[in-house]
């Protein structure tokens, strides 16, 4: 006879396999316990689900809304992978976004009657150094002064957020904008081209595709990658081997915060087109997610990426049709995360049910 | 300035600072078992909105805050379940404890925007919170249950070699850390506020995890740091009301800026925080059966 609950064993080897399936356990687990709540809210969960997941993306508008919002997530995802590989959590992406938003956006309100090729490109430079110079501020407090990465990224993201508010309330709103907190528009030639017509998918997409590319490329080809995943597994290993720790720390900040300073550029000059108060429905947060169920991988985070960016379209939707509050999509997010933390288990331990006789 | 002047914005800070002492010191007493807990906002937020809807829908206050509590040991466990039996890594963890709370709150909350209560007088509150951090501290150093408690975070191989239930231990300082965090929210909601909005704590929740820093996991230090903190919130209230020209948005930055600053005046002695943190703390502990 056999015991009924399972005892927990550790593995020898992390196990590849499980490594693949875990996202997929948290998601289909997600799928199950959304019913659920559907059920109880009193919903026809088949018809739920439906509405909540296959019915924003039956169209070509809903597919290409679908890599609107994937864009931002894949972007801060991949950057956010450079600092989680070393065991680094930025958590303060959301605030490197916004940065990146102000330095880039304020390029593009400088210039807002100047069309010139070169506009747009300056202000993806400016948004992506934006984005590095406030992630490194908590880079420099981590090394210099050995404070915990956690909070002081965490609260640089309110300081960003009430120096947006400042901007667009005070220095830079528009003066034909009938006192609505909001900038200038930017010129033609400050957005980012649509990919095609009559659609919001922007050119955006090509640079997250491009910079996901070059991680891919860092990540297994480049000794730089390789000491970011040595120090993350074993910090002792790593620093017998002699790799500066700190500078890895300042590189893997000044990385993660300049693709979030790109992705909010990308924002504010693709589907927006000027600055104002809510640039970013928390994708500076969710790309947490992202990271954690796209397991820091390239191929993994485009797919968790299309995955996250379908609970915000489906928790519209879900607010449209079923009037349930679109809060229920960060339920969603949770939830999946917290199956795949639970689930992880079976990367590095097995279950073995004991023999009791 | 004064008397009354000053008396008055004593009282201010007295009850703006409330909330923070008791998210504070319980997760100080979670991290002293050697877990740490970033979920304080989610589980604030959702002490805050259950404690508001039971409010509305009963009218007690007892059950309000019975609720509230509840839902804070409801969070907890969770969060407990994954980190303790499938030992998940603590710090994900957390912020999807937060993540999932900021989203279950403006759900279950959604409809009660706007919806006016009888808020509650503070004072009960206020003068509770510093008993149970002096309540926190005599367990801690004077019981032999705090002792124990102490030892998990430290050691926790050692305090199972000596017998003790490592896993057990923690569980219940979890939990107690969801109750104290929860009881904060519904503060919020129900005394300071009194109302519910969404994501009304306002990053409280991440000022209680620097609090317990900055008092180098000692329970008192709580006290000074949370008074400090509430202090300077208060104190850009009232410079930004006596009209300085000055942006607004710049005095609403103080407190996390504060944070930041005190944060890297505290653990700038490398030493001091190697020694006062416990050793065990992010650890998972795995039995090897």
């Amino acid at each position: 006879m056999n015991s009924l609950f399972p005892s927990i064993v550790s593995r020898s080897q992390s196990s590849g396999l499980m490594n693949f399936f875990v996202p997929i356990i948290s998601i289909v687990l997600t799928l199950i316990t959304g019913s659920i709540i559907f059920v109880l809210l009193g919903f026809d969960p088949v018809y739920a689900l439906y509405t909540f997941f296959i019915s924003p993306i039956s169209s070509t508008y809903g597919i290409s809304e679908l890599f609107v919002k994937a864009t931002p997530l894949a972007l801060i995802a991949i950057g956010l992978s450079y600092c989680f590989k070393n065991n680094i959590y930025n958590i303060g992406a959301e605030g490197q976004l916004t940065m990146g938003a102000i330095f880039g956006g304020g390029i593009g309100i400088l210039f807002h009657d100047t069309n010139a090729f070169w506009l747009l490109p300056l202000m993806i430079f400016v948004g992506a150094i934006g984005g590095a110079l406030w992630g490194l501020i908590p880079a420099i407090l981590k090394t210099k002064f050995n404070t915990n990465e956690i909070l002081t990224s965490l609260m640089l993201v309110y300081v960003a957020l009430f120096i947006l508010d400042y901007l667009v309330v005070g220095p830079w709103k528009d003066p034909f904008g009938y006192s609505f907190p909001k900038s200038r528009p930017f010129s033609e030639s400050g957005r980012m081209p649509l990919l095609f017509d009559g659609l919001r998918v922007h050119f955006g997409l090509i640079i997250t595709l491009f910079l996901i590319f070059v991680s891919w490329f860092i990540f297994s080809k480049t000794i730089f990658g390789f000491q970011l995943k040595v120090s993350g597994y074993s910090p002792k290993a790593a620093r017998y081997a002699g790799f500066n720790q700190t500078t890895l720390v300042f590189f893997a900040f000044a990385i993660c915060g300049a693709f979030a300073g790109i992705a909010g550029l990308a924002e504010v000059s693709g589907p927006i087109g000027l600055l104002y108060r809510d640039i970013s429905p928390n994708y500076g947060f969710t790309a947490i997610i992202v990271a954690f169920l796209g397991r820091l991988h390239p191929i993994g985070i485009i797919f968790a990426s299309l995955v996250i960016a379908l609970t915000y379209l489906g928790a519209e939707d879900a607010q449209l049709f079923l009037q349930i509050p679109s809060a229920v999509g960060f339920i969603f997010q949770g939830l999946v995360l917290f199956y795949l933390l639970g689930a992880e288990l079976l990367i590095n331990y097995k279950l073995t049910y004991k023999k009791l006789l | 300035m004064n008397l009354d002047l000053i008396l008055g914005i004593l009282q201010i800070v007295l009850i703006a600072t409330t909330p923070l002492v008791f998210a504070g010191i319980g997760e100080l007493v979670t991290e002293k078992s050697g877990v740490l807990n970033l979920g304080v906002e989610g589980m604030m937020l959702v002490g805050a909105v259950s404690a508001f809807i039971i409010l509305v829908i009963t009218g007690s206050y007892f059950l309000a805050f019975f609720v509230s509590i509840l839902s804070g040991i409801i969070m907890s466990g969770l969060f407990a379940f994954l980190v303790l039996f499938l030992m998940s890594n603590q710090i994900a963890t957390g912020l999807a404890l937060t993540i999932f709370g900021i989203g279950l709150s403006s759900m279950l909350g959604k409809q009660y925007i706007g919806t006016p209560i009888d808020g509650l007088s503070p004072w009960f509150f206020v003068i509770f919170s510093f008993l149970i951090v002096f309540l926190v501290s005599y367990f801690f150093y004077k019981t032999k249950a705090g002792l124990i408690l102490r030892a998990v975070g430290e050691s926790h191989n050692s305090a199972h070699a000596l017998g003790y239930s490592v896993i057990k231990i923690r569980f219940l300082s979890i939990l107690f850390g969801g109750s104290m965090c929860a009881l904060a929210g519904s503060y919020i909601s129900i005394c300071y506020a009194p109302m519910w909005q969404e994501g009304m704590t306002a990053g409280r929740g991440w000022i209680a995890l620097a609090l317990v820093v900055f008092a180098t996991w000692k329970p008192e230090r709580v006290l000074i740091g949370a008074y400090i903190f509430g202090g300077v919130t208060i104190l850009q209230m009232n410079l930004q009301a006596l009209g300085l020209r000055f942006p607004g948005q710049f005095f609403s930055m103080a407190p996390y800026v504060a944070t930041i600053i005190v944060l890297v005046l505290i653990s700038s002695n490398k030493l001091r925080i190697k020694l006062s943190a416990p050793a065990s703390l992010t650890i998972p502990f795995y039995r090897g059966r």
